[in-house]
């Protein structure tokens, strides 16, 4: 594997036409959810994301209250309907446990919940439609969601995944990618200003030279991604 | 030498650098980190000298001393009334800061009952309790009239400047309104100059980040006030 950048060449290699840092098409949207008290919709390629976040609000059961600090609780769910084969059951299971799990210490670090002794933050990810790359939408719709809600944040989250197709390393893979030989899946979320790693999750087996290759290619997409969440923000009070 | 990157009024997101340098510093709604200031909210800037603030335009009410606010009773034990106020954590109003004389032993819900709305100030406010009291002009029982639930950020904006829209609304349509803190809202009048007042009250919550809203606000009441007939207004001191 040569070092050279990613070039125009390379795009006939990918399945969709991309290039090897072309992110999928992003739309997004805030107030999407009109009961939370934030909410937000984040839509890369195929897979819709909405979430929406509940407080700070008192925690119950009272055992679970923390004096020192709020809570964050984050909730990942696949609709039914939302794979493109089969019926997905939703709910709980051991797939989105771990997800809600990853989501919720990629959003941590740029929250304060000191402010919220006693509290709870309820953040609920729904996704309506999947085609590879639903943790990094949830956490782009959460972190859209949290901010929306007015909950004071250092930094929003982006989180895009990277990883290895046909011997490039590639930005944004989807499901069609991913299902390749050989393909490698990166998932990482970024601080888009600090550029610090708040989740990153592999599948497959990738070169220490690669891997340099792949992560830095998320620091353009996350200010990418960054710049769609902010304009989404600003969008409900300028029109 | 420090670089302003934005304006008075712009809207900004967590994460946006404010400024460069020193010469500025952060208030609410923002932080330093090394030489830059940082946005944590999404809001509106406000510069006053070196302080850059943002304002939130949206956030749960969080209870600060002495605000009016509006609430529900949620619970009671045998000394004092749990009030729902929207803030995470329900509010304590003890029978010795209610108005009325209540004897040790007697059932508080004969006073306030579950349900019951009340105008109240916040007293003490201490990590994980907030104290509320009755005592205080104007302040009590509701018993009939509208409840408006809006942002508690928005409030400022009903209000105005020294009161300049809430003193329109009320002086247009003869209406009573009271407006808590915590974003929730009483209006009292002719029930079409309530639903008036409470058209009024979403459209400034909607709009709260606009320019020139009292103006805009008082020529849209003069138009709908004219669409019902004039209330005959309360007489002052009479029982409501």
């Amino acid at each position: 594997m040569t070092k050279q950048k990613p070039s125009p060449k390379h795009s006939s290699k990918r399945p969709d036409g991309r290039t090897a840092t072309q992110l999928r098409d992003i739309s997004a949207k805030t107030g999407v959810i009109k009961n939370a008290d934030g909410s937000a919709m984040f839509q890369i390629g195929k897979t819709v994301a909405y979430a929406a976040v509940y407080g700070p609000r008192e925690l119950h059961p009272k055992f679970l209250q923390n004096p020192e600090k709020g809570v964050l609780r984050c909730n990942y769910n696949m609709m039914a309907f939302s794979g493109s084969g089969e019926r997905v059951r939703p709910g709980p299971s051991r797939r989105s446990r771990e997800i809600s799990l990853v989501i919720q210490k990629a959003l941590l670090p740029v929250l304060s919940l000191e402010q919220y002794p006693n509290s709870v933050i309820d953040v609920y990810i729904e996704l309506l439609q999947t085609d590879a790359g639903t943790r990094c939408a949830g956490i782009c719709a959460a972190s859209m969601a949290l901010a929306d809600a007015g909950i004071p944040m250092k930094d929003l989250v982006t989180a895009v995944a990277v990883g290895i197709v046909n011997g490039q390393p590639v930005v944004d893979l989807s499901k069609e990618e991913e299902d390749l030989d050989g393909a490698v899946d990166i998932a990482v979320g970024m601080l888009p200003r600090t550029k610090h790693v708040v989740l990153l999750q592999m599948d497959g087996t990738i070169k220490k030279t690669d891997f340099a290759e792949a992560l830095r290619l998320v620091e353009q997409a996350s200010k990418d991604i960054y710049a769609i969440q902010t304009r989404a923000l600003r969008e409900r009070y300028t029109t | 030498m420090g670089t302003l990157f934005v304006q008075e009024k712009d809207v900004v997101a967590p994460g946006q650098v404010l400024a460069d340098g020193m010469d500025y510093l952060p208030s609410s709604g923002a932080y330093r980190e090394g030489d830059t200031i940082i946005s944590t909210q999404v809001g509106l800037v406000n510069i006053s000298g070196r302080l850059i603030k943002i304002i939130s335009l949206r956030s749960k009410y969080f209870p600060k001393r002495g605000d009016i606010v509006i609430g529900k009773v949620a619970d009671m034990s045998f000394s004092s009334w749990f009030i729902d106020i929207g803030s995470p954590g329900l509010a304590m109003l003890n029978i010795r800061d209610a108005t009325e004389f209540v004897e040790r032993g007697t059932d508080l819900s004969q006073f306030y009952n579950f349900g019951d709305l009340v105008v109240a100030k916040i007293g003490n406010v201490t990590r994980g309790a907030i104290d509320l009291t009755m005592r205080g002009p104007g302040l009590r029982k509701l018993t009939v009239g509208r409840i408006v639930t809006v942002d508690s950020s928005k409030v400022p904006r009903i209000i105005g400047k020294q009161g300049s829209m809430i003193t329109a609304i009320k002086e247009k349509t003869g209406c009573r309104l009271i407006v808590g803190q915590n974003g929730i809202a009483w209006i009292q009048g002719t029930p079409e100059h309530e639903k008036i007042v409470a058209d009024i009250i979403n459209l400034i919550s909607d709009e709260s980040h606009t320019d020139g809203l009292t103006e805009k606000i008082v020529t849209l009441l003069d138009e709908k006030i004219k669409t019902v007939k004039p209330a005959s207004l309360p007489a002052p001191g009479e029982p409501q």
